[in-house]
């Protein structure tokens, strides 16, 4: 009965002719100039308050961003309008060259290619730790198929993959309802991982972690590098500092950007130490 | 890092084995076997005899299963989930006026008329069906219809509910207006279906006489075979992907549509899905009764298939089952005992299991399980 309006893929990498050398290969998103994610002029305003204030920013393929800002400096909301939960008031969203985001349903969004995970927590906490990656993994989402599928032995080892790289293996059976914070936290990125996502979106990965498990999800974070293109929004300095790596840290202000460069960089510029590190 | 790792790295993975565990196939098992004899021992033992059931209480049962389907669609789509409807006793009754509709032509003319329409119609002055009385003298179209009516007024309503993203209370009593407006409209004499009347004085179903003993046991037999038939089905549905896909929309629906899931489709499918079975329940109810009438659909029968539910155990499927036949068992009994108390105590009933059984009878069942498993 269902009829789930498929995201028109667009031109592919291959069908334009120039697969991303030395770049991973993302299928269906065409990032034949190198980026995946462009925001343009994004304006998000309600009742005149502007979240968002002509925000412009762009993640390039295999990149690992970090933004940072204070509370109120539209994070949250950019992740939004990047998934679809947002509508922008003027301006353009685009993954890749050719999908427009600000045109697409949240689910829509998700079969694209953009994973993301929210601040709190948010896994299916009736469900067992197998059942949540189950759930999250990458196949045809439709009632009908749905009803019918069976897990393959190789999907079941896809699993077992994700299990052991989030720390959860020996724990597939538990509800994840029972899980600590800290691992429901990895729990909710392993899902991301299950739907094979040419770019994650994690929103405050180590809110409410003790300093082990921070160390863990910036060791997880790492070990993902380069295989996804990541954003992760962040309060914790610390852990900043040791995904960023010498790469771009981007600092949101009132709704738009207010620097970008590297830890060192960042930290010497008056304007970022005004806003947001403080003395 | 170093969380509760329990030692199970063994276990198998949750695949598909049984629908059921093996105590509850046998219990299942048994209960239909019993269910099945009743009517059996009412036609071969004489009244008198020790082991001769009553026609009164093959009937009574026969309505129960009835209900029972209503109660375990419903918990299809509360329980699992997560969508509260308070008008499920709308697809109940459109299920029966299908069937009903059948059995009123059916009466041929046996009625006080002896004319070619039904009596109302003849009352009404009316010289000729009305254009959706088309082809219901055939019986293959009335089923058809039982699962039609019910399932397009669920899918459109659903539709335009699900999609406007109407949830939680807000839905719940768009539902209890739903069947409160359809009560109104077949209470209307023009509306063609016998006004607060509606239908009865049935006398034959596919040629045999609707009031003779095989004719009822035959009934009783396909109620049962119903009830049986939509319980695995359901069973089958909760277990598969799609059932943890149900639960995941009951428990957080945002998440799920943002793995990629659209919530719409899967409440969609399991919407009709209930309104349908519930439905093929009102249909098989109303020869065994041998009436329906608008009064099926008032929003207190609705409620009524809510608490049957609840007392079973919402999230479950015996559970309202088992919930149909305990509370409608109390019904008769303390209808015939105190009859004016009845609806004190259903209030009080589901106060009662609110408070101190918010699992129902199968979460007390399960309680007790794991008690003698770790004495």
């Amino acid at each position: 009965m269902s009829n789930i309006p498929h995201v028109a893929p667009g031109r592919s990498a291959y069908e334009a002719g120039e697969a991303a050398y030395g770049r991973i290969k993302p299928q269906g998103v065409d990032t034949a100039h190198g980026a995946i994610l462009y925001l343009e002029d994004v304006t998000v305003s309600f009742d005149g308050f502007k979240a968002l204030n002509n925000l412009n920013l762009d993640i390039s393929v295999g990149e690992l961003r970090c933004i940072i800002g204070p509370n109120g400096a539209g994070k949250t909301t950019m992740m939004d309008v990047i998934t679809g939960k947002t509508r922008p008031t003027s301006g353009s969203a685009y993954f890749g060259q050719s999908i427009d985001l600000t045109k697409m349903t949240e689910y829509a969004i998700a079969h694209a290619g953009i994973g993301r995970k929210f601040q709190r927590p948010t896994v299916f906490e009736q469900h067992t730790v197998f059942e949540n990656l189950e759930l999250a993994m990458k196949h045809d989402k439709r009632v009908r198929p749905t009803l019918f599928s069976r897990l393959t032995s190789e999907q079941e080892g896809r699993i077992a993959d994700i299990l052991r790289l989030i720390r959860l293996h020996g724990s597939e059976r538990r509800l994840a309802g029972l899980l600590s914070h800290g691992q429901k936290q990895w729990l909710e990125i392993g899902m991301l991982l299950m739907q094979e996502p040419q770019l994650l979106l994690l929103d405050e990965p180590v809110a409410g972690m003790s300093d082990a498990e921070t160390a863990r999800t910036a060791e997880l974070l790492n070990e993902l590098r380069g295989q996804h293109s990541i954003v992760v929004v962040e309060h914790d300095m610390g852990f900043v500092a040791d995904i960023a790596q010498g790469e771009k840290v981007t600092v949101l202000h009132e709704g738009s950007v207010l620097a970008h460069g590297t830890m060192e960089q960042l930290q010497a510029d008056e304007r970022v130490i005004e806003v947001y590190l403080g003395r | 890092m170093n969380g509760p790792v329990s030692k199970q790295v063994a276990q198998p993975l949750p695949q598909r084995a049984s629908l059921f565990s093996r105590p509850a196939w046998t219990g299942i098992a048994a209960c239909a076997i019993v269910l099945a004899l009743l009517p059996l021992l009412n036609l071969v033992f004489p009244s008198g005899s020790a082991l001769h059931v009553s026609d009164y209480t093959v009937s009574v049962v026969g309505k129960f299963m009835c209900y029972a389907m209503a109660a375990m669609a419903l918990d299809l789509v509360w329980g699992y989930t997560g969508i509260l409807s308070l008008g499920h006793g709308v697809f109940f009754a459109l299920g029966g006026y299908a069937l009903g509709m059948y059995l009123m032509r059916a009466i041929g003319h046996d009625g006080v008329y002896q004319s070619d329409l039904p009596d109302f119609m003849v009352f009404l002055n009316w010289k000729a069906y009305p254009w959706y009385w088309w082809m219901t003298q055939h019986f293959w179209y009335a089923l058809l219809l039982m699962v039609l009516a019910p399932g397009l007024l669920a899918f459109v309503f659903g539709y335009f509910a699900f999609r406007s993203r109407i949830r939680g209370v807000y839905f719940s009593i768009i539902t209890q207006a739903m069947t409160y407006a359809f009560m109104l409209l077949f209470f209307r004499n023009e509306t063609g279906f016998g006004g607060n009347n509606g239908f009865t004085d049935f006398k034959r179903i596919v040629g045999y006489d609707i009031t003779s003993s095989a004719t009822r046991t035959a009934l009783y037999l396909a109620t049962l075979a119903a009830l049986f038939g939509s319980l695995l089905l359901c069973r089958w549905i909760v277990t598969s992907r799609l059932g943890r896909v149900l639960q995941a929309v009951r428990d957080s629906e945002s998440r799920l549509m943002f793995i990629g899931y659209n919530p719409l489709w899967f409440k969609l499918f399991v919407w009709v899905l209930s309104a349908v079975l519930c439905g093929i329940a009102g249909a098989l109810y109303v020869p065994q009764v041998g009436i329906i009438n608008p009064s099926e659909m008032s929003p207190a029968n609705s409620i009524e298939i809510v608490i049957w539910a609840a007392v079973g155990g919402r999230g479950t499927l015996l559970g309202p089952i088992i919930g149909a036949f305990t509370v409608n068992g109390l019904k008769s009994w303390f209808t015939g005992a105190f009859p004016n108390l009845w609806l004190f105590a259903l209030g009080a009933l589901f106060v009662l299991v609110t408070l101190f059984m918010p699992q129902g009878i199968m979460g007390l069942i399960r309680k007790l399980q794991k008690k003698r498993e770790t004495p």
